[in-house]
């Protein structure tokens, strides 16, 4: 049965998908009672509040309830506790919200909104993250020396640096002032949005017992239940979250966002259900955005082009609050390196409070943020000294037992085959000749790491129940959010309890009252995590069942298997379906009663060994779990008349470990590359003075049908991880990783010009190749 | 604001609704007959998941008035399928992968079946033209493509 591992069978939820019957958030039906909220939000970037009048709003016929901060003055977030559900004293973003109307339509509610009156007075507001960090800005967060943190995250009080990592590791001056190639450069990613298809939703119930139950657009339900119950000062037991199938959410819809702003306006309308949807245009700019970066990094080499010595400043645009963002910065800190053994590092990576979005998870975690600028860098010191990109990658990236940044020795790794294998498939050093005259034809490529950031106790957990007819139940908390893992999970159990995988059901909806814990769908980590805890839990089911079949035929146990749904005895050559016996047990001889009962086989994995990072070095033994690495090389052309981008080939190659289902791993990665590509040419939030002013399909482009690649070719490499179920690690946010800068190094291959900044629109190309 | 009572044909059946002006075919088909296998993405007409077709023609939902769709003959996803056999399109979807969270996943196999109906071998070309109006954030759209294809060969 170990032949499913490894098989492309198809998705376990595509025929519901492809049927209309998956039903997501904004499906279910809550019936005639159910009544709408909208939310109240700050039209200033800053201002401090001065009184909130809800009376006009509350006389409006059809509005319920108004919830406003008075209704929880306390704090939530998931690193740093930064933020009110809603704004009490003070509002920080364009979109910051103050209350939230509970109407019978979300057109009354949305009515009802302009009659609430609020008084501000304005504060000069901080839009830049270099400026943030200043001495003289204004202060965002007065409080945040009271806030609570995790011991990981350094805040600086009285200033808008809510963590600073940093690396010191050898003598980074000392060996600059002897390389003898250096580059330096300053880069600029900005703020970017997520745009998953499915808006936000949140619907919740009170009950006047106190009990609440959640129904949301979620990655993380079990983290939605932890720190809204934390804030609301509930129990985690009172709380029920449910978690339906999810349209897409690449991160913003993890931890907690609008979700805590249902509840609370639910708890003032106990028994009548509330349902609160962002509109897309909100979507853009109050709900997370992916962190803005300033950055400016140095590096240097021997002529003999060795990299020795590495230098970078981060300053994250944050946004308003960085509840989450805080370990952006950190993951971006003992990143900096980027897939490279170098053994001189200083690194400040600053998280700055600005009065922008909310910065918070997106695909990748600060991982193709600073690839953008490592990755160009890495091209132009390869150029400097005279060497081919990818003879300079081979030379300097890392391999099994290189030291990495943070100190520890770099696991079984197959990057360089990554680099071999990308490379190959786009004919890497073989100058082709444009498609017309008016184009120009250009080569890149880009290499990257990533390790999931997550606490060091992220936790997992899964049941292994079987039926009747020896179909298979099982229970796990992590989300299907389109990757495809709840197939993986599928193939795992099959495998591990040694029965056909059309026999197992997983059971869905996630919901934190039936489901077993999970951490939350983040950071490529289930196929791992989660992977190991429902092989555990098949294990465990299995030899519940081999002991009662032992017991029955009176042999050994390690001579009986489970194979393609019944115990099998090696010795005796004897088999038993699993079919009833699972549920009803075996008898005994001579009608003497029974033995064995329903089999339910229970399993957890948490990583055990992740150590902390020095505050002052950021070294230590062991701080992350693994690292996935990867490889893309780009072929495309530049049209010379208008700075358009075309994009012939992109090869992809990524060490997963143990592709579980190829196709699945294939699919992300091609997923991946036209994310990361339309965020390389088409993506950036117009911000004027903290004001989004490009929030709609219209104005914020994403790549279509009509703007991918000509040929994706996804390369599946296998260096297994020690840990993993059958060897695996995550894929999933690394396929958009490395491809804007690939695609920023093919076009400076292509017609000679470098933007330090994303993204690399027509225009911008354009201009770019007329001032050179 | 006044209601309206209309008549329709959806997925082969006759349906009747009372309706306000202002309502949305989208809004009709998910709240007044709980078809919620339309999605709603963006409610502007921008995004392509709410595509229905209207006598055969595909179209954004949210930018129909439901007053509009009287006497009109609807296709949602819920149709797509007979006798529990799925259509060549949703079948293509399922064995090339070309759904990973599925929420684009209903307009765009509207979409494919439109172009399908009008041009039963679109080139590639012809088939990112035709989806060019439905957004998909997970696929990178590789799949779509090849689904459409094998769905038309």
């Amino acid at each position: 049965m170990t032949d499913i591992i490894g098989a492309s069978i198809p998705r376990v939820d595509a025929v519901d998908k492809v049927t209309g019957a998956a039903k997501f958030a904004d499906d279910l039906q809550f019936g005639p009672g159910l009544l709408y909220g909208r939310l109240v939000r700050s039209p200033h970037a800053h201002a401090l509040v001065k009184r909130i009048d809800v009376r006009k709003a509350l006389a409006l016929p059809g509005v319920k309830a108004i919830a406003t901060g008075a209704d929880t003055p306390g704090y939530i977030g998931l690193y740093l506790q930064d933020r009110h559900i809603f704004a009490t004293d003070r509002v920080r973003y364009i979109g910051d919200p103050l209350a939230g109307i509970v109407a019978t339509s979300e057109e009354i509610a949305e009515e009802a909104v302009k009659l609430v009156q609020v008084e501000y007075v304005e504060l000069p507001g901080v839009f830049d993250p270099k400026e943030a960090a200043k001495p003289d800005a204004p202060v965002l967060h007065p409080d945040l020396g009271k806030y609570t943190v995790a011991n990981f995250i350094f805040p600086k009080p009285g200033s808008n640096i809510s963590n600073h990592f940093k690396v010191r590791k050898g003598d980074v001056d000392k060996v600059f002032a002897q390389c003898d190639v250096i580059v330096e450069s300053d880069f600029r990613v900005p703020q970017i949005q997520h745009v998953p298809i499915e808006p936000h939703i949140a619907v919740a119930l009170a009950e006047q017992s106190g009990k609440i139950t959640l129904w949301g657009s979620s990655q993380s339900p079990f983290a939605q239940r932890d720190l809204i119950a934390k804030a609301l000062g509930i129990s985690q037991g009172d709380l029920r979250v449910v978690a339906p199938y999810i349209g897409g959410g690449f991160g913003s819809k993890a931890g907690v966002s609008m979700e805590a702003c249902a509840v609370v306006m639910e708890q003032k309308v106990p028994g009548r259900p509330v349902k609160l949807r962002l509109t897309r245009e909100e979507e853009f700019f109050c709900a997370f955005v992916r962190q803005g970066l300033v950055a400016h990094t140095k590096i240097g080499a021997t002529k003999e082009g060795k990299l020795v010595a590495m230098k970078t400043e981060y300053y994250w645009d944050a946004g308003a609050y960085t509840e989450y963002g805080v370990n952006i910065t950190r993951a971006g800190g003992y990143s900096s390196t980027g897939p490279y053994e170098i053994p001189n590092v200083w690194a400040d990576s600053y998280c700055c409070y600005t009065n922008h979005p909310v910065g918070g998870p997106m695909r990748g975690f600060g991982m193709p943020e600073i690839h953008w600028g490592i990755e160009q860098l890495m091209d132009q010191l390869a150029g400097k000294l005279g060497m081919d990109a990818r003879a300079f990658r081979l030379k300097n990236c890392l391999k099994t037992g290189s030291e990495v940044v943070t100190g520890w020795k770099m696991h079984p790794t197959g990057l360089t085959e990554c680099i071999e294998k990308a490379t190959a498939a786009i004919d890497w050093g073989r100058r082709e000749p444009a498609s017309a005259p008016h184009k120009k034809r250009g080569k890149g490529m880009a290499i990257m790491w990533k390790a999931p950031a997550m606490p060091p106790n992220a936790g997992s957990s899964s049941y292994v129940r079987l039926n009747e007819d020896a179909t298979v139940t099982v229970g796990l908390g992590g989300q299907e959010i389109g990757q495809g893992t709840h197939t993986a999970m599928a193939q795992m159990v099959a495998a591990a309890l040694g029965v056909p995988v059309e026999w197992i059901r997983i059971a869905t909806p996630v919901d934190t009252q039936y489901s077993p814990y999970e951490w939350q769908t983040v950071a490529s980590r289930l196929t791992w995590s989660m992977g190991n805890a429902v092989v555990a839990a098949a294990k465990h089911a299995r030899q519940q069942i081999l002991e009662l079949v032992a017991e029955h035929w009176n042999e050994k146990i390690q001579d009986l298997d489970i194979k393609d749904g019944s115990v099998i005895s090696y010795n005796t050559e004897q088999a038993l379906p699993l079919k009833n016996m699972v549920v009803y047990g075996l008898p005994k001889e001579g009608d003497c009663g029974w033995r064995g009962g329903p089999i339910v086989g229970r399993g957890n994995f948490m990583p055990t060994y992740v150590t902390g990072l020095d505050a002052e070095t950021g070294q230590g033994p062991r701080s992350v779990v693994h690292y996935t690495v990867g490889c893309q090389a780009v072929d495309l052309e530049v049209d010379t008349e208008t700075g358009q981008i075309e994009i012939l080939r992109v090869a992809a190659a990524f060490d997963v470990g143990k592709a579980i289902n190829p196709d699945q791993v294939r699919a992300q990665m091609e997923g991946g590359v036209v994310q990361g590509a339309s965020s390389a040419i088409f993506e950036k939030l117009d911000l004027r003075n903290g004001k989004v002013v490009n929030p709609s399909f219209v104005d914020y482009r994403i790549a279509t049908s009509v703007d991918m690649p000509h040929k994706i070719i996804p390369l599946i490499v296998e260096e297994p991880q020690d840990d993993g179920p059958w060897g695996a690690r995550g894929i999933g946010e690394h396929a958009m990783v490395p491809t804007a800068p690939a695609i920023a190094n093919a076009v400076y291959n292509a017609v000679g010009i470098r933007l330090p900044s994303m993204p690399l629109s027509a225009e911008r190309v354009f201009l770019a190749m007329q001032e050179k | 604001m006044s209601q309206h009572s209309i008549t329709l044909q959806v997925n082969g059946t006759t349906e009747r609704a009372t309706v306000l002006s202002n309502m949305t075919l989208l809004t009709m088909l998910r709240e007044v007959l709980v078809l919620t296998g339309t999605k709603n993405g963006c409610a502007a007409g921008e995004c392509g998941a709410c595509t229905v077709l209207m006598n055969g023609e595909p179209v954004n939902s949210c930018m129909v008035l439901a007053v509009e769709a009287d006497g009109a003959e609807i296709v949602t996803v819920e149709g797509l399928a007979h006798d529990r056999k799925l259509d060549a399109i949703q079948q293509a979807f399922v064995d090339l992968t070309g759904v990973q969270c599925g929420f684009c996943t209903p307009g765009m196999l509207i979409s494919a079946r439109a172009l399908l109906d009008r041009n039963p071998r679109p080139s590639e070309s012809e088939i990112k033209d035709a989806l060019r109006g439905n957004l998909c954030r997970c696929t990178g759209y590789t799949r779509i493509v090849e689904a459409v294809m094998e769905a038309g060969s």
